[in-house]
Parts: C-alpha cells; sequence; structure tokens
C-alpha cells in the first residue's frame, strides 16, 4: 500500500506446545486460554472435539427463534435456565420512547423472544427493561460476564466480553440449541495465538484504531481457528471499555475468540455490578482472577507485534474490515496487490464504494455519521465522541446518529450532560440497539450513500442495500460529522 | 436424527471470490421473520435489483446453474455474521455441498448440524474445478465415504471432510441427543465448579426470576 507508515506486524514462528518451556518449575507453562479451556472441559469427545461447560447463555431475538421451535419440536426444554440471558437489540426501533410495536416489521421476533423467555423463565430484559441493550453491550455492564468465565451467545461478536478477561463464544442457531438443550458446546480446541500492540497508542486515538490496523495486518482470515491474546502495553494502558471494544473485533479476524488477561482495572469494573460476585465471594475470586495470565514462556502457535507509536487514525475504504488505511493515506491500488484473488476482490470494492485507486481518504464527502454498536457504544465511546462535538454543528445534509449500546449507557451520558451535546449540534440521540450496524430495523442508509460508523462492518448492503461504509473510531466518526467528510483528527486537535 | 447425507450429485457452480461472508449469502432482508422464504433470498443482493427482478448476469440465475447443487467457492467462505441462516438459504435452495479452499469457524459448524457438506480442497482441485465449472454446466458427485468429487468424464479430486464428520453426516446424528445422553457427566462438572469456583454462580443469578 502507498503509505507511509511503518510496517507494523511482524511475524514470530511458535515454540513446540506440546513440550511446554517449564523452566526450573516442572510445572508446564500454560496459556490464558488454555487455563480457561481446560477448567470448562467436560470431555474429550470421541471426534477430536472438546464439550465444553457454558458458564453463561446470552440469547437475542433473531438468532434464538428458531433454535426454540426446534427444542420443543425434539420436546427438549432448557437444562439451565438460571444461567441464561434473553435481550431484544437487533430488530428494535431505537426511536426514544419505543416500544415492541414500533418497529412494525421486529414485531413477530421480539414476540418470540420474549414468549420464549416466559416460557422456560429464562430472564428477559427486553425494550421493557431499563437493564435492554446490545448482548455484547450489557454482559460486561451488568457483571455477567467475568473473568474465567464462559460466556457463548448466537451471536458473532460475542468475543467482546474478553475484554473481562472471559471467553466469549460467538455460535450459530443450532448451537444456541445445543446450550439450551444440554449448556455445553462442542468444539474443535483452537490454537493460541498472541497479538501485542507495542508502544504507546498516540494521543486521540483508541482500541478501534488497534484492532483495525491488526485487521489490515493479519487479514480477515488471519485468525481462523485460533483463540487470540491481546497483550502489550498498549493493551495494558487501554481501559476496560477499550478492551472490550479490541475484543470485539477478534470475528473480523476470522478468530471466535479473542480475550486480554484481567488486572486491576478489570476488577475495579466489576465491584458492584449485578451478577459479579459480592463481600468475600468477591475477594475470593480476585484471589483467583489474579492467575488468570498466559504463563512466562508459554506457547503460542502465532506471536504478532503491532507497533503503535505511529499509529494514523484508521479508517477502511473498501467492503471488508481488513481494506483498511490511515486517514492520511490513499486508496490502494488494486493492481499493487500480489495476490490475484485480492486484486480482484479490492477492485470490485472499489468499483461499490465509488471510490478511485490514490485519492487520499481524507476530505472524502459523507452523508451519513453513525455511532453506536456493540463494538463502539459504550459510555467512554460516547464521551470520546462528544468531545469532538461539543459546541459544534453537524454539518448540512449530513444526518448524524448516536445510538447508545444499552439503556444503562444512555442514563449514564444523560447524567453527564452528552445527550444535550450531541442534540444541540444535530445529531439524533436515540434508544438502544443494533440500529444502523446491521440495519435490520427501521435505521438504514439510503442507496449509494455513504455512512462513517463506529461498527464492525463494512460489507456490501450491510447498512441498507446499496450504502457505503467506512469503519472508523467515534471521535473519527464525529469528526466527519461535523465537516461532512472525512478528517484526520490529529489536525483539528492542533487547529 | 437428521436425513442421512453420504453423496451430493448435481450441477456445480463457482463463485470464487474469496471471503463471501455471510450477509452476502443472506443479506438481512430476509432476517426479519422466523419464516422467510430463504432459498428465494440466497445471495439476494447479487441476484435480484432494486426491484426484485433478477440480475441476469449473476450466475444462479443463468440457464444451467439455476439448479446448482454443489457451490464452488474461495478461501474463507462464510466469514462475518454467525447467522445460521446462510447455510439454511444455501440448503433450502438445494445446495448440498460448499467446496472452498478453507471455510470461517462459525459457518463450518453451523454446515455440518444441518446436513451441508463443507468440503476443503486444495489449490490445486480449486483451479481445476473453478476452470471446469467455467466451461459451462454439468453434473458432478460428491462422495463422502472415498473423499471424493467426480466430474462428468470421470476425472476425481479429493474432497476433505474430517472422518468424523462424515460419519456423522452419513449416519444422520442428532448431536444433541448424544450429548444429553452425558448430562451425568455434565452435572457433575457443574457440581465441581460450583465448589470450587462458586463466585461464577452468585446468588444473583441462581435465583430464577419469578413469573
Ligand atoms: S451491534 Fe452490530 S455487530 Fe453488534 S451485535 Fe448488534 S448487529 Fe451484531
Amino acid at each position: 500500500m502507498a503509505s507511509t507508515a511503518p510496517l507494523c506486524a511482524h511475524v514470530r514462528p511458535g515454540f513446540n506446545p506440546s513440550l511446554g518451556p517449564a523452566g526450573m518449575t516442572g510445572v508446564p507453562a500454560l496459556t490464558l486460554f488454555e487455563k480457561i479451556w481446560d477448567a470448562h472441559l467436560v470431555r474429550r469427545l470421541d471426534d477430536g472435539r472438546d464439550l465444553i461447560f457454558v458458564d453463561r447463555h446470552v440469547l437475542q431475538e433473531t438468532t434464538s427463534a428458531v433454535a426454540f421451535e426446534n427444542l420443543k419440536r425434539a420436546g427438549r426444554g432448557v437444562r439451565r435456565p438460571e444461567l441464561t440471558l434473553a435481550t431484544q437489540d437487533h430488530i428494535v426501533s431505537t426511536a426514544p420512547g419505543r416500544d415492541e410495536a414500533t418497529n412494525p416489521g421486529g414485531r413477530e421476533l421480539l414476540a418470540l423472544m420474549r414468549a420464549n423467555a416466559y416460557r422456560h423463565r429464562i430472564r428477559h430484559f427486553g425494550v421493557d427493561d431499563p437493564r435492554q441493550g446490545i448482548v455484547h453491550v450489557i454482559a460486561p455492564e451488568l457483571g455477567l460476564a467475568q473473568p474465567g468465565c464462559v460466556l457463548a451467545c448466537g451471536d458473532s461478536h460475542t468475543s467482546t466480553v474478553g475484554g473481562l478477561g472471559a471467553l466469549g463464544i460467538g455460535v450459530g442457531t443450532s448451537e444456541v440449541e445445543h446450550v439450551l438443550a444440554t449448556q455445553t458446546l462442542a468444539l474443535s480446541r483452537p490454537k493460541p495465538i498472541r497479538v501485542r500492540f507495542q508502544g504507546r497508542i498516540p494521543p486521540g486515538l483508541v482500541a478501534k484504531d488497534l484492532i483495525l490496523r491488526a485487521i489490515g495486518a493479519l487479514g480477515v482470515a488471519g485468525g481462523r481457528g485460533s483463540a487470540v491474546e491481546y497483550a502489550g502495553s498498549a493493551v495494558e494502558a487501554l481501559p476496560v471499555e477499550g478492551r472490550l471494544t479490541l475484543c470485539n473485533m477478534s470475528i473480523e479476524l476470522g478468530a471466535r475468540l479473542g480475550f486480554v488477561a484481567p488486572d486491576e482495572k478489570t476488577f475495579d469494573y466489576l465491584r458492584g455490578r449485578e451478577f459479579a460476585p459480592r463481600g468475600p465471594a468477591f475477594d475470593a475470586a480476585m484471589a483467583a482472577w489474579r492467575s488468570l495470565h498466559s504463563d512466562p514462556g508459554a506457547a503460542f502457535v502465532r506471536d504478532v507485534a503491532i507497533e503503535c507509536d505511529r499509529l494514523a487514525p484508521q479508517v477502511t475504504w473498501g467492503t471488508t474490515p481488513e481494506d483498511v488505511a490511515g486517514v492520511d493515506d490513499r486508496i490502494p491500488d488494486p493492481a499493487s496487490y500480489g495476490d490475484a484473488g485480492r486484486r480482484e476482490a479490492a477492485a470490485k470494492a472499489l468499483r461499490y464504494m465509488e471510490l478511485a485507486p490514490g485519492v487520499p481518504l481524507e476530505g472524502l464527502p459523507i452523508d451519513i455519521a453513525f455511532i453506536g454498536s456493540c463494538t463502539n457504544g459504550r459510555l467512554s465511546d460516547l464521551q470520546a465522541a462528544a468531545a469532538v462535538v461539543r459546541g459544534r454543528k453537524v454539518a448540512p445534509r449530513v444526518r448524524a446518529l448516536v445510538v447508545p449500546g444499552s439503556m444503562a449507557v444512555k442514563r449514564e451520558a444523560e447524567a453527564l450532560g452528552l445527550h444535550e451535546i450531541f442534540r444541540d449540534a444535530g445529531f439524533e440521540w436515540r434508544d438502544a440497539g443494533c440500529s444502523m450496524c446491521v440495519s435490520i430495523n427501521e435505521d438504514v442508509a439510503p442507496p449509494g450513500s455513504r455512512c462513517i460508523a463506529t461498527s464492525n462492518r463494512n460489507f456490501e448492503n450491510r447498512q441498507g442495500p446499496g450504502s457505503r461504509t467506512h469503519l472508523a473510531s467515534p471521535a473519527t466518526v464525529a469528526a466527519a460529522a461535523l465537516a461532512g467528510r472525512i478528517v484526520d483528527i490529529r489536525k483539528e486537535a492542533r487547529a | 436424527m437428521r436425513r442421512p447425507v453420504s453423496t451430493v450429485v448435481g450441477t456445480l457452480a463457482a463463485m470464487p471470490a474469496p471471503n463471501i461472508n455471510t450477509d452476502q449469502i443472506i443479506p438481512s432482508a430476509w432476517l426479519r421473520t422466523a419464516t422467510a422464504d430463504l432459498g428465494n433470498g440466497l445471495f439476494g443482493s447479487q441476484r435480484y435489483d432494486e426491484a426484485g427482478s433478477e440480475r441476469p448476469d449473476f450466475i444462479l440465475n443463468q440457464p444451467g446453474w439455476r439448479n446448482a447443487r454443489i457451490l464452488l467457492a474461495g478461501e474463507n467462505f462464510g466469514c462475518g455474521s454467525s447467522r445460521e441462516a446462510a447455510v439454511w438459504a444455501l440448503v433450502q435452495f438445494g445446495v448440498g455441498c460448499v467446496l472452498a479452499p478453507s471455510f470461517a469457524d462459525i459457518f463450518y459448524e453451523n454446515a455440518f448440524r444441518n446436513g451441508l457438506v463443507a468440503g476443503v480442497i486444495d489449490a490445486d482441485a480449486f483451479e481445476d474445478l473453478r476452470r471446469a465449472a467455467a466451461a459451462g454446466p454439468a453434473s458432478y458427485a460428491v462422495d463422502l465415504a472415498s473423499g471424493t468429487i467426480t466430474g462428468p468424464d470421470g476425472t476425481r479430486w479429493a474432497v476433505s471432510v474430517p472422518a468424523s464428520r462424515a460419519r456423522a453426516l452419513m449416519r444422520g446424528d442428532d448431536e444433541i441427543a448424544i450429548t444429553l445422553a452425558m448430562q451425568p457427566e455434565i452435572d457433575a462438572h457443574f457440581d465441581r465448579s460450583r465448589a470450587a469456583t462458586p463466585w461464577l454462580f452468585p446468588e444473583s443469578l441462581m435465583e430464577r426470576p419469578s413469573r
């Protein structure tokens, strides 16, 4: 890629995992992944897969309806409803004050979620509950996810909870049914790999820039079959919410699992949350959580370093998350790719995005700015955006919307007055849900529109038929909303 | 018990691009109800134009390929969203087997649970089959027992499906029934885990909600 950025990734071949550099002690050195996985291993199955106990199961309306239907047809029940929690997030309306009927197209699936939860006595935090929100936002927020637990959810971004040192496993509907019936999953054991973010994160940049950079470096299949541990000085420096963002996009690396070793910040984050342990139980938990890290010398099949010191704000230009560059870069020429498949795909992406090679990313006009999603719909994301927006106005003809990741985030933001900053600037201030990340409710980007978004997928038609998506951090999206075009937030800060 | 699958015979269609994601396989427009016609929605954004008419240049709209049973795809097929509707859409359309150099993890799991054969092929087989498919529609046969695909002229290529998965497909295993037979072991695991790490199961969680 035509770029001044230093080459950031280098790959170090792994050690032999079977040996374990036990050193003097004779105790095998284990990765964090192995510690958690092995503690949940019920048995190794005849076909080589592992049967893993699931501590927490989170349900949402779009991937559970058929699972419940099949369960009923087979005459099976829910094995451990107390370990199960349901919400409504994907297809809900985000209009302020909405209810289940506000989005007519969502009524069927929302009603099924509520009815299925009621029937099986599963906790249901639907749109009528103050705890409603996107599955991956509420699972950490409620303390449902905690270090060392295995949490399954019928959604590919379940790895988000890895930011707390949990194993979040995204599953399909048949697997949802399997967990409902048995509280386990039969899984092939993934290979532990590590991505180390080294150095310091430049001012104004956030976890979103880090993970987009990693996806650009490793590709959307780079983590296939893997469990990714994020480590390094930059990750240690990240607040918990940033780690959730980092782990969220593991699936964009092709990995089902991504996590960060828990530390004092994690413990502070969890203390007092609804499903976190309390009192002496919390202290006992903390003592155990402190051992949840990869041992020195533990073996990874791949160990990748990403240098952060000179990282630029990242923005995608194409139709997969690996089509990403620094905001100060130019759109690459597909001809510059060695691989024929990649060349073709990039050319097709540019046609879809209506972009030409060599054009700078900075300055591209945008029609819509979307702040929200399970990637960047938390309080700190809204704070970062509000800091950019304060006292300014959204550019004419730009539709700008903020959709908090949960109703709790919305309340916290309002307590800080953020809603007024956004509204005064011309942003819509909506209720919690997936919204324009997946656009299966009424929040749809029109054909041909160009949207800059804090979400995680820039696929063709993702935000609506014919819509075009650029992924970026909350600050970059907010700045673009004001300018009406993609801007480099570092220059804004200097100006 | 699911319907056993041991062979898939029919037209081979090639969509050889890498990283075909599940949003492409079944666009979200078909995910708004529990009863949508997913076979009709397969590759919906590519298959139909804005007015809902078929785009004649799309492979599955072309004569000879409209009833494809075997799909040849590029690397990392099925990446992105976990939506199992991607597999259901392929199955409901009539596709019984997808061949690709590699598959995304969640799609791969979803496929076998629905009797869809996800067969891995090597780079040479991919190139050969791609060329053969481009020459025109023809019938191929995938056989799980021998782990092969056979072309109209008798040429064979290896199709890799792990032996345990192939057996499960050929028997039509119900995976949940198999796991349920291990329930005592699972319960014992839970009891041990609750004793060793009680904080994982705090009272606030273990109390079931009242109606
Ligand atoms: S916000 Fe987007 S990526 Fe996250 S769970 Fe919702 S639809 Fe999926």
